[in-house]
């Protein structure tokens, strides 16, 4: 089945603010395999200008995958989740993610559009801060194999 | 002591030299813990094979870290990464006992106002890009 456009614009629910700590940024920077001191030294973070340590550029991208499952699982957008595979993926960032910072979500179908037998979801989070101080935006596209309409399983 | 890099140091045409990842299972599993992904068709075969996968494969968003590394290196602090975009045009396979190599490198193509460069990057695995149009907007210092 093809994805329901109607669904396009419609906001959902980011769940609770994501509270980045010193320790979650350290973490990540492991697992992307980066030993840069400055995710670990809040002192060498402000010699460069920070207010704590930064998180590495793509992070945002994973308060977008927490704070996204509701497309994810909307039944009336139709995603089956055995033919999405990740297309493309934007992170713009106002400032740095901070630790200390606590981030609230707007999360919204951004478009959705026919490419060959696939469709492509547009996913848009909007991180700010509590404060209302816009930070960081996530666009996921999902691609959704052989749903375009026309197509045999559209 | 760690600075970021000067715009002035900088040219369009500028190669950022090419770096080899090396990504094996452990990594994946380290990388679904600390991205809160935990899809299956990243650390189990049945997963993959069900997904119609040639064997477990990374996390696209793991792949695009590592070629956001060879920018915040080059950058001199991660804070200067103020757009970081990609299209994830290929796989990488990595096999229980056969780490998969991510290979990255940068050119410069652009210079824009406010001590802005444009890095493009290629990032290739068994010799397919993985990524592309992976692009970085990085603001440096005057």
């Amino acid at each position: 089945m093809s994805l329901n456009r109607a669904t396009v614009g419609r906001a959902y629910d980011p769940g609770p603010p994501f509270d980045v700590s010193r320790q979650k940024i350290r973490e990540f920077a492991a697992a992307i395999g980066d030993d840069a001191a400055i995710y670990a030294d809040p002192e060498l973070a402000r010699s460069l200008g920070h207010r704590d340590v930064p998180a590495p550029p793509t992070f945002g991208s994973v308060i977008s995958l927490q704070m996204g499952q509701g497309p994810r699982r909307d039944p009336e957008l139709g995603l089956d989740y055995a033919r999405v595979v990740h297309g493309e993926q934007r992170i713009e960032q106002a400032r740095p993610i901070y630790a200390g910072d606590s981030l609230l979500g707007e999360v919204t179908i951004a478009s959705i559009r026919d490419a060959g037998a696939n469709e492509l979801l547009e996913i848009l989070c909007a991180l700010s801060t509590e404060a209302g101080e816009p930070v960081c935006r996530v666009t996921s596209v999902l691609v959704s194999r052989g749903t375009a309409a026309g197509t045999a399983d559209g | 002591m760690a600075e970021r890099r000067s715009i002035a140091a900088v040219a369009v045409g500028e190669q950022i030299p090419a770096r080899s990842f090396e990504l094996d299972r452990a990594m994946l599993v380290r990388y679904a813990g600390a991205a809160l992904d935990f899809n299956a068709i990243h650390w189990s075969e049945p997963a993959a094979e069900r997904a119609g996968l040639p064997d477990v494969i990374a996390h696209g968003m793991l792949t695009m870290a590592l070629a956001g590394r060879l920018v915040t290196d080059w950058a001199g602090d991660p804070g200067a990464v103020e757009d970081f975009s990609t299209r994830f045009s290929g796989m990488v396979p990595v096999g229980a006992e056969a780490p998969a190599t991510v290979v990255v490198a940068g050119t410069v193509t652009e210079i824009l106002a406010g001590e802005r460069a444009v890095v493009e990057l290629s990032v290739e695995a068994g010799g397919t890009a993985v990524l592309k149009a992976a692009r970085a907007v990085v603001r440096l210092r005057n």
